[in-house]
């Protein structure tokens, strides 16, 4: 009995293309890559065929013209498992702050003829538009985690999800603690693990990349910020930043800002 | 009824080029009456969405435009938050921002060599197809590839948007321990990218010389990456915070990305831009080496770009032993200075060109007005000129697959960014 090797797609959205890269940026294993899957559609690498029915699809970017909404529809339909990866695909990006504000007055700001550029008023997640099988988060992804999910996805097991926050991390590295004996403003106690407390052992605070944890206590939070110094706005500015719509962030950031996102104040 | 005859071909993904973009070109009895290069990216709106954040988390986004040099996102702006806080670098801040720097200039021109631009000349659609002819030559370039990303994580834990870059120089110093492999490794790759601009130039090029205008930043001590002014093949010299008497910015219809042009003309920033300004700066022997390739420079035939990037690989790697020979950890990786309001200007090299911020900053530090001028689309003017030029030359009666053959190889050579400015290209051709 012969058996095809699984197809596998890459498609980008709104995206600064990062996430692609925990791909491109493997080294030599890139190579092996196809041993293990048949690669149809990576535009970035080379291969192009948006179109193709495959097993796998990785998703990064968001959702933030007409054109992507057909897009990503073409693509849920051709694909057996749709893996979305990264913030942008999974929450919107950081792109997804024009959410807050009136996009037609920022486009108009940024470009003389903005009727000549066709957008969406928001930046969405991929699954505000269709099923989505599983997700990657952070910003970037890292390819400790992409190849992780693929090689699960291949051999039939089921991903494992994380969602403790990245505090874990920081204990099993041994790390002392940045929120508490650094004192440095640090967003660990809320954000999902998944990068290896980057950095907290880069000597400065977490800044929320992978999105929220499981809980997410902005009370409590704002509590130490406070004894810090820093006020309810420098709290929310760092809530509604790199995975501003995902919606414990977003809602956080909301009741800090008490409601309405004047973000000047 | 006139016999028309209109002709189109559209190709969805213009593949190994980050960005989307789209080709437009009417040709009428024999000549170009049209041509477009549309540019579209969603716009992003990066420019609006940093104002009301604090200076150290604006360095954070901006990585964000774009994966594949985030760190000249963040030099460019923690420059510009220095100069206007009155912060002057001090010698070990300033060696190893330019080791960080070197280690994206490796692995973006390693990147775009083996993966991007080789697989064009060799006549490949991808690297992993080349692979099986030329295995030692992509395995070379994804090693090269792979250490410029460890060098960059040395100093920001990441490779794709780094964590260490704060203003006041950088949150930590890497450890000595962690500096020695790494330098190890960068003596033992140096001899295979000097093999690597000779391999570079042996590629088969076009003859295809064009007069251009190339702009960089230069400085008096070194081949510039992180500081210096602006300077033109021309006779222009000027200090970064005076780019907009020189340079203007507008928009095309159907392109998301904004021309750039100065005084009105399409101008070349880039490794040969760079090159073609600067090769008297290169060290002795990175000098000798390229004077030794068979190419001879400055070169006015941008295919010669890939044999430019190569040798600015081959010097990035060169620039980082030296800086990293005599590595101590510093008493502070960063001092603690005050924000003071005014208008922030701040330019540095990109592995695709020079890109420039200016950030308007209130007493607080906290961004209210943000403007970014990236390479790719400074870029633009002169990539549609060089299209024009080229096809002519190939001549208009060309099969259409032929056209949009060298129309992409063109483009290539300028190594557009994706998410800096560009997509797909689709070739739309009318044929009148
Ligand atoms: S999630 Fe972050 S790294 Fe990934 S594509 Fe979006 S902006 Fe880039």
């Amino acid at each position: 009995m012969s058996r095809q090797k699984p197809k596998l797609a890459v498609h980008k959205f709104s995206s600064c293309d990062g996430c692609q890269l925990a791909l491109l940026n493997l080294g030599e294993p890139l190579l092996q890559l196809p041993a293990l899957v048949d690669i149809v559609h990576f535009a970035e690498a080379g291969p192009s065929d948006p179109a193709a029915k495959v097993d796998i699809s990785l998703v990064e970017g968001s959702i933030s013209t007409p054109e992507d909404v057909q897009r990503i529809q073409q693509v849920r339909e051709n694909s057996e498992i749709l893996v979305t990866v990264g913030a942008c695909a999974t929450a919107g990006g950081v792109q997804a702050l024009a959410n807050f504000a009136n996009r037609n007055d920022w486009m108009s700001a940024v470009y003389t003829e903005p009727d000549q550029i066709e957008t969406l008023q928001t930046s969405n997640a991929i699954a505000d538009y269709v099923k989505v099988d599983w997700e990657l988060q952070g910003c970037p992804i890292n390819s400790r985690q992409v190849i992780g999910l693929l090689r699960d996805l291949l051999s039939g097991v089921r991903p494992r999800e994380e969602l403790q926050p990245v505090c874990m991390e920081c204990k099993r590295k041994g790390l002392i603690c940045t929120l508490v004996s650094l004192g440095e403003p640090c967003m660990g106690p809320v954000t999902r693990a998944g990068c290896g407390a980057l950095c907290p052992a880069a000597g400065r605070g977490c800044y929320g990349c992978y999105g929220p944890a499981e809980q997410v206590n902005d009370a409590s939070l704002l509590q130490r910020f406070s004894q810090l110094g820093l006020d309810r706005q420098a709290l929310a500015r760092r809530f509604h930043f790199i995975v501003n719509q995902a919606p414990a962030f977003k809602a956080a950031g909301e009741r800090l800002k008490g409601g309405s996102h004047d973000r000047n104040a | 009824m006139t016999a028309t005859r209109d002709i189109h071909i559209h190709v969805p993904v213009l593949t190994r080029v980050e960005g989307e973009g789209a080709l437009e070109l009417d040709v009428v009895n024999g000549e170009i009456e049209r041509l477009n290069l549309r540019i579209f990216e969603p716009p992003r709106l990066f420019e609006k969405f940093v104002e009301g954040y604090e200076c150290d988390q604006v360095i954070d986004m901006v990585a964000r435009i774009c994966g594949i040099c985030p760190v000249a996102y963040q030099m460019s702006a923690v420059q510009a938050f220095e100069r206007l806080f009155g912060f002057e670098p001090p010698d070990w801040l300033v060696a190893m921002r330019r080791v960080m720097y070197c280690g994206e200039w490796l692995q973006s021109h390693a990147l775009h060599i083996h993966l991007l631009a080789a697989p064009d000349f060799l006549g490949f659609d991808s690297a992993i197809a080349m692979a099986r002819d030329y295995p030692d030559a992509v395995k070379r370039g994804l090693n090269l590839q792979t250490l410029g990303n460890d060098l960059i994580g040395l100093f920001g834990g990441r490779s794709v948007h780094p964590v260490g870059v704060r203003v006041g120089g950088f949150y930590r110093a890497p450890r000595e321990e962690d500096v020695a492999p790494i330098l190890q490794r960068l003596r033992d790759a140096l001899p295979a990218t000097e093999a690597l601009v000779d391999w570079t130039a042996g590629l088969e090029f076009p003859h295809d010389e064009q007069a251009f205008i190339s702009v960089a930043l230069s400085h008096p001590q070194e081949y510039a990456i992180g500081q210096g002014n602006l300077i033109s093949g021309q006779g222009l010299e000027t200090d970064i915070s005076f780019f907009d008497s020189f340079f203007q910015e507008h928009q095309s219809p159907h392109s998301t990305a904004l021309h750039a042009t100065l005084d009105g003309r399409p101008y070349l920033t880039g490794p040969l831009a760079r090159l073609n300004l600067n090769f008297h700066q290169l060290p002795k022997p990175v000098r000798q080496v390229m004077e030794g390739c068979g190419i001879h420079f400055p070169s006015h035939n941008m295919f010669h770009s890939i044999v430019a990037r190569a040798i600015e690989l081959h010097f990035a790697v060169f620039e980082a032993i030296r800086l990293l020979e005599n590595y101590e950890v510093p008493q502070a990786s960063y001092t603690v200075v005050t924000p003071q309001e005014g208008n922030a200007f701040g330019c540095t090299e990109a592995p695709r060109g020079f890109l420039w911020h200016r950030y308007d900053v209130d007493e607080k530090g906290i961004v209210r007005y943000a403007r970014i001028v990236p390479p790719t689309s400074q870029n633009q003017g002169r990539i549609e000129e060089d299209i024009r030029q080229s096809l002519e030359k190939l001549g208009l009666d060309s099969p259409d697959e032929a056209i949009r053959l060298r129309a992409e190889q063109v483009i290539r050579n300028y190594d557009p960014c994706i998410s800096c400015a560009t997509h797909f290209l689709k070739l739309k051709l009318n044929r009148r």
